[in-house]
């Protein structure tokens, strides 16, 4: 088409403005763009930056060790051990099915697991590690390494785990860790990040638990840089933690494997204490149980046989168990009474077997009596009808304040689970608690430790300490810590008379070393090593007059809840004590027969430091020590075995 | 004898005419390209053969194609303009029919050796046909209604074409190139005043339909609407690729994190950071003044194509190039304001920096078109 010289001139102006406005816009909006870049990138860019670095730098907690536990001469109770595991996280789980599928073709992994894994995984934080199988060997973890590129998301880790090499035999002493749960979050005052890395093993009970804070060490740090699906692309820096402290406890590791393997196949405890210093070499309770099977997360079924067992193996017995001391107690009614003058040692009571207060009769264990008795005798043949009386003249009161001044009743600060206080009834006491007024009766059954008295194994053998002193000796469990010693038991004196005390231990002396005494039997004939003891036996029913009447039910007749508890104490040698041992045989019977062998054993073994000569004891028990020692070592044996094949 | 004929003798012919290319336009956009290379190179974590080198190979195909458009007289190019324009919109109607579908869109159509995105070709053949229809028209009647019709419904046919495919950011840009031809070839400004009214108007529409059977945009699109809209309600979810790119350019600052230390992009927080979000990656490592540089750059071709347009005498060539230098100017100023949070996240990539063929070698032969209206430009 034509055009002329004037339209393409006018053209060419509109198109020019129209151009330079257009440019205009052009420009104005690059001007905002520029704007923008300029606040994005300068004005804002601290804060962009800090979003950036935010984005990259992820900060993760590196557990420390956690301390080891040795017993007095530095053997090994708790230690870690190198965990080979594999473990996946939510956002590197692209295909879990076929990682679980192929992984189960390296190791053995049950369809339980498979679903465990799952649905903890479901919960999970995207980059928190779950363990798919821990404790793999060697072999299958080298495995597991080469084939990781065709695991998807699987990755192979090494982490520390606690093992107990001795298993059983200090399951009660040091207890055992397990993952922190919930509950544990909710109950502990402590704002550790440690805590809040899923899985991580803290004191479930015993020492462990107790010691927590001394054995957990502090957190390192390890900074990364990850990518956004959260992979660590590599580490920036890194802060190490600090191992936790090591512990040493009193216990002699060979003596406790002895008491555990003494206690086989009862449901007893013992206490093996040193009555200058307090050590506590030995706290057996039986029957046990592994702490490793708690580590590794006890299976239900194991879990409900501990449960279910009526010997009850989780209890810590030594120190958890209150039972009424029975005669064992006499030695305080004694001092009490002495101690206030009412009698003297020479004073004697007449025994015809049973006694009337208040209208009631209060039996003597021998029916026929003991005719008259004083001090030693009483103690040594163990009469009742003596502790009736001398308890109706210094009054209960009395009797309680000496059994605290000897350590029952309370609650020794030892580094153990649910450490039991007992109980010593005052008058006071039972009227808050019943409402009702303390009777002579109530007096009498204390005296002869039934009633409401009630003593753990450890108060026990503290008292027995104490008598054997005179000092306030108080148990020690932890020996040091991160190689600082901790403070001595030993105590000052009581500010016991030291005649009558001698009195008191001359009886105990006279029990296990006169023919007449209780605990005879059970005597050790060493002459540097005389043990001085005690037997009790604590009812735990009601006897009928009915019953009395007609001859009371022999202890093997009834069924094993309602028997006897059977208590001995003792410390040796008598002339200059050095160690006292409190057994409790629970429904064992008689002291002097279910506990006294115990403790003898225990005491040589103690006085010895390994497996006694022979020629300790009587001609007569010494083809049945014979048998025990036997037994005893095969049982070690088996049991180190165990302990091999594991590892 | 039109005027243009009339200057034929002056203008340049055979290979001569590579000589009266508009070489500072060639420079700038191998400049553009070259960061582009140098920039894919970084995203990959310096490996040539993911992004860079195909990158490079469509790059030295596209210098091939605009310097075989830029030969061929541009008035060649106004004759075939409708057909080119109607080629094009068989184009999408093919994709329509038979087009491979990617991302959730049929966009593609297979040629074989090159998947084709006829959406792209869209904008240059509107931008094309336009020129031609205000070079044809008496310039006296640009303003009237009947010939207003006409050009808008050129425009809208392809743009709501693209709309189905559904391509939203491609329809924005053949929308806006055609209204900027239509700008610069005079139309009344009032039409433009109501043009504004009107999109208002579609605005409120398309936000009232939203959720019943007749709304406009896909949910998808709906989303990142709102996204735009408040990016920190739901940082981690649809939020993600503005916040994360805001943090990107922010801790860039001035001089930037150092080539290819971008912690950003190297550790994949940046989505489709060697597409549409590759400008971010340059602001991060090279930070304030590498964007403003880059921002230079693009503006340098603006300049160059306005001082082509405004020295030619022919209205077709003048409209041609100043509506190729729109419709680039559009590719990076949506690009740019989406990854910095001024506009929703349409999907536009970065000219010539971007990864990408289709896009690359149709900027390409638009630039042989802005080169053959130079080169061929009356003397």
């Amino acid at each position: 088409m034509r055009r002329t010289e004037q339209d393409v001139e006018q053209s060419k102006r509109k198109i020019t403005r129209r151009g330079l406005i257009l440019g205009g816009l052009q420009f104005g909006f690059m001007g905002i763009l520029a704007l923008r870049m300029r606040y994005l990138q300068v004005d804002q860019a601290d804060q962009y930056r800090l979003l950036s670095d935010g984005n990259r730098i992820k900060i993760d907690l590196l557990p420390p060790a956690r301390g080891q536990i040795f017993d007095r001469n530095g053997a090994v109770i708790a230690t870690n051990e190198q965990n080979y595991r594999v473990v996946i996280r939510r956002e590197d789980s692209r295909d879990l099915d076929e990682a679980l599928y192929k992984l189960g073709m390296i190791i053995d992994l049950p369809p339980e697991q498979q679903d465990r894994v799952r649905k903890e995984l479901s919960r999970a934080n995207p980059s928190a590690p779950i363990t798919i199988a821990d404790r793999l060997s060697w072999e299958q973890f080298s495995s597991i390494a080469v084939n990781a590129p065709a695991l998807p998301g699987v990755t192979p880790d090494v982490g520390l785990s606690r093992r107990y090499p001795l298993r059983g035999d200090f399951a009660h002493i040091v207890g055992y860790v397990g993952p922190v749960s919930d509950y544990d979050l909710s109950r502990i005052e402590d704002d550790d990040p440690l805590l809040h890395i899923p899985k991580f093993q803290i004191g479930k009970s015993g020492a462990e638990s107790k010691l927590e804070q001394d054995l957990r060490g502090a957190a390192g740090t390890v900074s990364v840089e990850k990518n956004a699906s959260g992979r660590a692309i590599r580490e920036l820096s890194r802060t190490e933690g600090t191992a936790g402290k090591n512990v040493q406890l009193t216990i002699d590791s060979g003596l406790q494997n002895y008491v555990q393997a003494r206690l086989h196949g009862e449901s007893a405890s013992a206490v093996v204490i040193d009555t200058e210093t307090g050590d506590l070499l030995a706290v057996g309770s039986a029957p046990t149980f592994d702490p490793n099977k708690f580590v590794r997360g006890i299976s239900i079924a194991d879990y409900a046989e501990l449960t279910e067992n009526k010997y009850r193996p989780l209890a810590n017995k030594s120190v958890q168990g209150a039972y009424p001391p029975g005669s064992t107690f006499k030695m305080v009614t004694a001092l009490a009474a002495l101690e206030d003058g009412v009698i003297s040692a020479q004073d004697t009571v007449r025994c015809t077997g049973h006694t009337e207060v208040g209208g009631r009769k209060f039996h003597c264990w021998k029916r026929s009596g003991h005719g008259n008795v004083d001090l030693q005798k009483s103690l040594q043949q163990s009469c009742d009808v003596y502790y009736y009386d001398i308890a109706q003249r210094v009054g209960i009161e009395k009797i309680t304040a000496m059994a605290r001044r000897l350590g029952l009743g309370e609650r020794f600060d030892i580094p153990m689970s649910a450490v039991h206080g007992g109980l010593t009834p005052t008058k006071a006491w039972k009227n808050q608690k019943y409402g009702t007024d303390w009777v002579v009766g109530d007096s009498l059954n204390a005296s002869i430790g039934q009633g409401y008295v009630l003593a753990s194994p450890l108060q026990l053998a503290v008292m027995t300490a104490r008598l054997a002193t005179g000092k306030s000796v108080t148990p020690r469990l932890l020996k040091s810590v991160d190689g600082v010693e901790t403070p001595s038991g030993a105590g000052e004196s009581l500010g016991l008379n030291e005649n009558i005390l001698r009195q008191v231990r001359a009886a105990m002396h006279d029990v296990s070393n006169t023919s007449s005494g209780t605990g005879y039997k059970m005597r050790i004939v060493k002459t540097d090593m005389l043990m001085a003891g005690k037997s009790g036996t604590s009812q735990v029913r009601n006897i009928s007059a009915a019953e009395r009447a007609s001859g009371v039910v022999r202890n093997a007749d009834l069924p094993w809840e309602r028997r006897d508890h059977a208590l001995f104490v003792a410390f040796a040698p008598s002339d200059k004590p050095r160690y006292a041992v409190a057994v409790v045989v629970e429904h064992g019977g008689g002291g002097s027969t279910a506990a006294a062998p115990i403790v003898r054993d225990v005491m040589l073994q103690t006085l010895y430091g390994g497996t006694p000569p022979l020629d300790a004891y009587p001609q007569k028990d010494r083809a049945s020590a014979k048998a025990q020692q036997d037994k005893i070592r095969e049982l070690l044996r088996a049991s180190d075995q165990a302990g091999t094949e594991e590892t | 004898m039109t005027y243009l004929q009339n200057n034929l003798q002056t203008v340049p012919t055979g290979l001569r005419k590579i000589l009266f290319l508009n070489w500072p336009v060639i420079v700038l956009i191998s400049t553009i390209s070259s960061v582009g290379f140098m920039m894919l190179y970084s995203v990959s974590g310096g490996d040539v053969s993911v992004w860079a080198e195909p990158q490079m190979k469509r790059f030295a195909l596209g210098m091939v194609l605009m310097v075989c458009v830029a030969m061929v007289p541009v008035w060649i190019w106004r004759n075939v303009s409708v057909l080119a324009y109607i080629g094009s919109l068989l184009l999408l109607l093919a994709v329509e029919l038979f087009g491979v579908v990617g991302m959730g869109a049929q966009r593609w159509i297979d040629l074989g050796f090159m998947r084709l995105q006829p959406s792209e070709l869209t904008k240059i053949t509107v931008i094309l046909v336009l020129a031609a229809y205000y070079d044809w028209l008496d310039i006296k009647k640009v303003s009237h209604p009947l010939w207003v019709f006409i050009p808008v419904l050129i425009i809208l046919i392809p743009t709501f074409m693209v709309l189905r495919q559904p391509d939203l950011g491609t329809a924005i840009l053949v929308l806006s190139g055609g209204g900027i031809i239509m700008f610069v070839a005079g139309v009344s400004w009032y039409y433009f005043g109501a043009v504004v009214a009107i999109i208002g108007g579609i605005v409120a529409a398309v936000f009232q339909f939203r959720g019943t059977q007749w709304q406009f945009l896909k949910d998808y699109q709906y989303r990142r609407i709102d996204t735009f809209l408040n990016p920190d309600a739901d940082p981690l979810r649809a939020g993600y690729h503005i916040t994360q790119s805001k943090i990107a350019l922010g801790s860039g600052g001035w001089t930037g994190k150092g080539y290819m230390q971008g912690t950003q992009s190297r550790l994949n927080f940046l989505p489709e950071k060697h597409t549409d979000f590759i400008f971010t990656t340059l602001a991060e490592e090279f930070g304030f003044l590498g964007g403003i540089s880059l921002l230079g750059l693009y503006a340098l071709v603006l300049v160059f194509c306005a001082i082509s347009a405004f020295q030619n005498k022919d209205r077709f060539s003048s409209l041609l190039i100043l509506g190729i230098g729109a419709t680039f100017f559009l590719f990076y100023a949506v690009n740019m304001s989406m990854v910095m949070g001024l506009a929703p996240v349409v999907g536009v990539p970065l000219p010539l920096v971007s990864y990408g063929g289709s896009a690359m070698l149709v900027l390409l032969a638009a630039f042989g078109l802005m080169q053959s209206a130079h080169v061929h430009r009356p003397r």
